[in-house]
């Protein structure tokens, strides 16, 4: 039996195992083999797929190469968000400084790319060696007339989480910035989506069909021009509440926009987050409309559903997510597919999460915050997992131990939200849970064996 | 896509690296450390730097990447890590249990000065590296040279901590039978490659790095965290007593190998790479004057199998004008190879600084191609290769995965070789190295040639036998 840190108990929970007292929103432990990144990486994430903007990194080259187009998130139109731009900090910057650099870089940007607005990322050593991000932005704003938005990214100033809330306070500046005329009154911004995959289009265009308009998708196929007016909508739409909490707050401050949580992952979340816009409106055609969009959607896809749960039914699931409220999807659309959620973690749910996970799950399910490798393999083994979902760093591990593995995350190369995305979903753990491969690999009872 | 934001026009730039033709420092010296057998490497610095080599390395792999972080906080940030690696080194024995932890620095703990022997001597007076364990460093600032020079700097380090004066009544006497070879930044089945030859030879070899059954390592329904690879510390401290170094490419091998012979006066010999005809030629003749015999026939007969190769196929590479990006060591020797295939390297690019890449690669073209335009360092970025391409077409890329904008964009064929290669698989289990390896590599060549030459050919021209 693997030992668990101490300082790590805390941490983990099996459900049914009393006082549920599970610590997250930690620290991770110096010399743990933690999933989680940095505050540059949630900002980075967050705001890359705004297809329109320069998007600078101020630092060194890795913290550019290492985020160079690596989430699918798909433009309809201008894809600048795909190049990796640089300051590409030298041993000279560090010392005198790189504020030169940065004007220098994003007056040649400017220039050559006329971007709609520019994006600049502090990384750890700009905060250390203190560079005023925010006045070289400034004066390039006044010169060229476009927002230049520093993003105080610093990597070590906390979790990802902190990087979602740098994120945000850039986005919350664009905001308000452009003209609302001709907005209706049933209109919202989806908050929350990335379009990997092109998901974005597919929830725009469900609330474009039963009469709801979209101002602004933050960020999925964002475009500045769109943020800039987001508002004059009259409903904030939020999914991926971890990322964009923020600023849903803020603009309901700012402006009295209300606005809703919601998750586009599985028939019943789908569902739920066109009714509940509907209901919000309080408008009887749009309620009816989205009721006669659910029953065809569903009623397309059930036949195929109900052919792979017969396949699936009682096998079981692990689920390892960024934020928490993905988790929650996750599991009910597992149930759709007849599967057992026995394990399910992220790297920064709060407290909240947990507690609603818990009641989700099923007894002996276990919850763990800010998992490393070693844990995961030895519950999943303990648990007799077929299915492993995550992103790309746990992929592997899975492959290694003869599981399944589906990746709900910036590698998802098919749409999995909406009721397209639930049949896309089922087919993908279809497709390896039931895999031939598996025949193959040594008895996973032999290799659990000590 | 790329297209549309790559303007032909050339303009100097001294501020904006633009897609980039390298990465930084630690992540070379993380892939060195997981070459070494029970090692775990850590990464001093904040969460996300080791988060991101890790999934760059699981990309490029498709294996299980282990690493540790120090986690850096803003406190860390202000009062120095040294807390934030005592921890570390504590929780680190405590729970994965490696035999070694080897540590590399990032841009935050530089500049912020934290001083790695001084820390780890605490943790050793405080009691905190059990015994028979060991804890090494190398600096890996982000912010000088790239993922090469990071990766060089780690495997000095193993010989800085490993490499010990033999013991005992006839040390110092004789040299050992042993030969030290470092393979340099390859993939783990190109240093399978070069142990098979150099066991073909009947050479007594240790071989370092070694990744070979750490990041090719079999499906065994096992999650092991420690891969049976990896060279040992026995191993490496015995480096200080083998008779002669050979070192792979001099910008990720020649430092260690020269930290030896500063050391312990071992001879060294460093080669180019051996990828390509003649550079493995180099390597062979070195391993040869090493085992006083002459070349086993295998190998002889390995060497002529390539030739036959390039014989019968020479026609389709007459004067074909290639661009190359990547990493100096594979680019010059790829270059050489190329121009001894009659082929035209015209473009050469790569971010990692350095001084001697010029003048290395003017030797391995010896003048054949003098059109030949190379760039490095500061403004040498996938940008910049692609505005030279614009300017003047090429007909074949080979090079890591970033390549493949240019290729949709500009009709190129595209041979992947080098780090990282994202999308594709095989590069870690098929050598180039060797000349097995070459005839790899003449296959892709010549298979991306073909291709497009398929794809593109009107039907009245569209061949069956070529």
């Amino acid at each position: 039996m693997l030992p668990i840190l101490a300082a790590r108990k805390p941490q983990i929970h099996e459900k049914g195992a009393e006082p549920f007292a599970m610590a997250c929103e930690k620290q991770s432990l110096a010399g743990s083999v933690s999933q989680r990144a940095c505050v540059f990486c949630g900002s980075r994430v967050v705001l890359y797929p705004i297809a329109d903007a320069v998007h600078l990194v101020h630092g060194p080259i890795g913290c550019a190469a290492y985020t160079w187009d690596i989430r699918g998130a798909l433009s309809s139109g201008p894809e600048l968000h795909r190049m990796s731009f640089c300051t590409d900090f030298d041993e000279k910057d560090v010392i005198y400084g790189g504020e030169k650099k940065l004007y220098r870089a994003l007056v040649e940007l400017i220039e050559r790319y006329r971007p709609k607005a520019a994006f600049v990322y502090s990384t750890c050593i700009v905060g250390i060696i203190g560079d005023d991000v925010a006045a070289v932005c400034r004066r390039v704003q006044a010169e060229r007339g476009i927002p230049v938005l520093p993003i105080h990214s610093e990597g070590f100033k906390g979790t990802k989480k902190d990087g979602y809330r740098a994120a945000c306070d850039g986005l919350a500046t664009l905001v308000g910035s452009g003209l609302t005329e001709g907005i209706g009154p049933h209109s919202i911004n989806i908050l929350g989506d990335f379009n990997l995959a092109g998901e974005t289009w597919m929830i725009r265009d469900y609330y474009r069909r039963i009469g709801v308009e979209v101002v602004a998708t933050i960020t999925g196929d964002g475009r500045v021009d769109d943020i800039r007016r987001a508002h004059g909508a009259k409903l904030n739409v939020v999914q991926c509440s971890g990322s964009m909490i923020h600023l849903a707050n803020s603009m309901q401050e700012s402006y009295g926009i209300p606005f809703l949580r919601v998750s586009y992952f599985g028939i019943e979340d789908m569902a739920k987050s066109l009714y509940d816009v509907a209901e919000h409106f309080g408008d009887e055609t749009i309620l009816s409309r989205g009721r006669e969009l659910v029953r065809d959607e569903v009623a397309a896809i059930m036949p195929e559903l109900r052919e792979i749960r017969r396949s699936l039914e009682g096998r079981r699931a692990a689920i390892y997510t960024g934020g928490a409220f993905k988790a929650f999807s996750l599991v009910r659309s597992l149930r759709t597919l007849g599967m057992k959620t026995v394990l399910v973690g992220s790297q920064t749910g709060n407290r909240e999460d947990y507690e609603l996970l818990r009641e989700l799950c099923d007894e002996g399910t276990i919850l763990v915050d800010d998992t490393n490798p070693l844990e995961l393999s030895r519950f999943i083994q303990e648990k007799g997992v077929d299915l492993f979902i995550g992103g790309v760093k746990e992929r592997a591990t899975a492959y290694k131990l003869g599981i399944g593995f589906c990746d709900h995350n910036h590698e998802r190369k098919e749409a999995l939200a909406g009721f397209q995305g639930m049949l896309n979903f089922a087919r993908e753990v279809y497709r390896t849970v039931m895999s031939p491969v598996w025949r193959f690999v040594p008895r996973k009872s032999e290799a659990a064996r000590p | 896509m790329l297209l549309r934001h790559t303007p032909p026009e050339l303009a100097e730039r001294q501020a904006l690296t633009v897609n980039p033709a390298k990465t930084c420092q630690p992540i070379g010296a993380m892939y060195a450390a997981l070459g070494i057998h029970n090692c775990l490497p850590h990464s001093h610095g904040s969460q996300g730097c080791c988060a991101y080599h890790r999934s760059t390395l699981t990309r490029h792999y498709k294996e299980p990447i282990m690493a540790a972080t120090s986690a850096f906080t803003e406190g860390a940030s202000v009062f120095g890590g040294q807390a934030n690696l005592l921890q570390a080194i504590t929780n680190i024995f405590t729970i994965y249990d490696p035999d070694v932890i080897a540590v590399h620095t990032t841009c935050l703990s530089e500049t912020i000065g934290d001083d790695i022997p001084q820390i780890v001597s605490k943790a050793r007076d405080e009691g905190k590296i059990p015994p028979g364990k060991r804890v090494i460093h190398c600096n890996t600032p982000s912010y000088v040279g790239s993922h090469v020079t990071g990766f060089s700097n780690m495997v000095k380090a193993m010989v800085d901590y490993f490499a010990e004066s033999p013991k005992g009544p006839s040390a110092g006497t004789t040299p050992g039978r042993a030969v030290n070879v470092i393979p340099g930044w390859v993939e783990p089945g190109d240093t399978r490659e070069i142990k098979r030859l150099a066991g073909e030879f009947g050479i007594e070899s240790i071989v370092f790095p070694d990744t070979s059954d750490v990041l090719d390592a079999p499906q065994t329904g096992k999650a092991q965290f420690y891969p049976k690879g990896g060279v040992a510390v026995e191993e490496l401290a015995r480096t200080a007593a083998s008779r002669a170094t050979v070192c792979l490419g001099p910008t990720a091998s020649e430092a260690a190998a020269r930290q030896l012979y500063t050391k312990f006066k071992i001879p060294l010999e460093s080669l180019e790479l051996p990828i390509g005809l003649r550079a493995t030629d180099r390597f062979v003749n070195t391993l040869r004057h090493l085992a006083r015999s002459p070349v086993p026939a295998s190998v002889a007969a390995e060497r002529g199998r390539l030739m036959d190769m390039v014989t019968d196929m020479h026609q389709y590479l007459y004067q074909v004008r290639v661009a190359l990006w990547g990493d100096p060591d594979q680019l010059v020797s790829l270059a050489g190879f190329l121009a001894d295939l009659d082929m035209r390297p015209v473009y050469v690019v790569t971010g990692t600084p350095g001084k001697q890449f010029e003048k290395r690669l003017e030797t391995a073209l010896a003048g054949r191609v003098p059109e030949a335009k190379f760039r490095q360092g500061p403004g040498a970025d996938m940008f910049l290769m692609h505005q030279w391409i614009k300017n003047e077409k090429v007909d074949l890329l080979i090079g890591n995965t970033y390549g493949k904008y240019i290729a949709r964009d500009e009709g190129v064929p595209l041979v992947r070789h080098g780090f990282p290669i994202l999308d594709r698989v095989g590069h870690s289990y098929f050598p180039t190295v060797g000349y097995r390896g070459a005839m790899r590599l003449l296959e892709m060549i010549l298979s991306a040639l073909m291709d497009k030459k398929d794809r593109d050919s009107p039907e009245e021209s569209f061949e069956l036998v070529m």
